[in-house]
């Protein structure tokens, strides 16, 4: 059972009364800008991310978060010299900040992937792509959501 | 049937084509709560691999953020005839798998 509206305002009230820093803290059920940045720190260490080559199509409204169709494509000519390692797609605002890893090589031909993404709220989406110099490029899309998912009830 | 798969049957030598693959999964996010609180275990598909007559072109970590039923297309140069085999494996021992072929030309 959630906490009840009067359960939650008794326990605030209590503290306050004691004086004391509240003790239950409410995991906040979202990634944030913060959790979203150490995500991405995560994949490129300390390298310096760029803005561009990437490219991210993605719908900027969508009715229904369950799924969004998403393309992201990397300008590279795809040799064996110059290619796209891996590509890496983030969100500013589901309970997790991880979309998907994709790997490519040399073979793949042209630097391009398609899927499908849960969106949990009106949010930001990132792409990283990571060349074969070990170069970091990104890109961000802005997608309004009007029926969010992930953390609907189940019937 | 779990997955479907769209490989094209034939291909120039040197080409570039599409794979596109669909695999039935419920991509359960363990986020959600039924009707009564109980959270509802995570059960998703974590890995997703590609090999083309046994060598890896294609790999992806898939996270609760992808779509209930996992739809992936990606792109490989046409090198030569053989098999594609795609492989699936996920939360609780999950494992799929599946292959198509191609001549190439």
């Amino acid at each position: 059972m959630p906490p009840t509206r009067r359960q939650f305002l008794s326990l605030a009230g209590g503290v306050t009364a004691a004086g004391a820093i509240p003790i239950v803290t409410l995991h906040p059920l979202q990634a944030t800008p913060a959790t979203l940045n150490s995500a991405i720190r995560n994949v490129v260490g300390e390298a310096q991310i760029r803005n561009g080559r990437v490219k991210l199509d993605i719908p900027p409204l969508v009715e229904n978060g369950n799924t969004v169709p998403m393309t992201v494509s990397v300008a590279s000519a795809m040799t064996a010299d110059d290619h796209v390692k891996s590509i890496h797609v983030f969100n500013e605002k589901n309970p997790q900040p991880n979309i998907a890893n994709f790997y490519l090589g040399p073979s793949s031909g042209r630097p391009q992937v398609s899927t499908r993404i849960r969106l949990a709220d009106t949010q930001k989406v990132v792409a990283i792509a990571r060349l074969s110099d070990d170069t970091f490029w990104q890109i961000a899309a802005d997608v309004v959501v009007t029926l969010a998912a992930c953390t609907e009830e189940m019937n | 049937m779990p997955a479907l798969i769209n490989v094209p049957a034939k291909a120039k030598r040197g080409g570039v084509i599409e794979i596109r693959t669909l695999t039935s999964h419920i991509m359960e996010t363990g986020f959600r709560h039924t009707v009564d609180g109980k959270l509802v275990p995570r059960d998703i598909i974590t890995s997703f691999t590609c090999r083309y007559n046994g060598d890896e072109i294609f790999r992806a970590d898939l996270f609760p953020a992808i779509a209930a039923n996992p739809y992936l297309s990606f792109f490989t140069v046409a090198k030569e005839s053989g098999k594609f085999e795609f492989e699936w494996i996920g939360d609780n021992g999950y494992s799929s798998t599946a292959s198509a072929s191609i001549i190439v030309e």
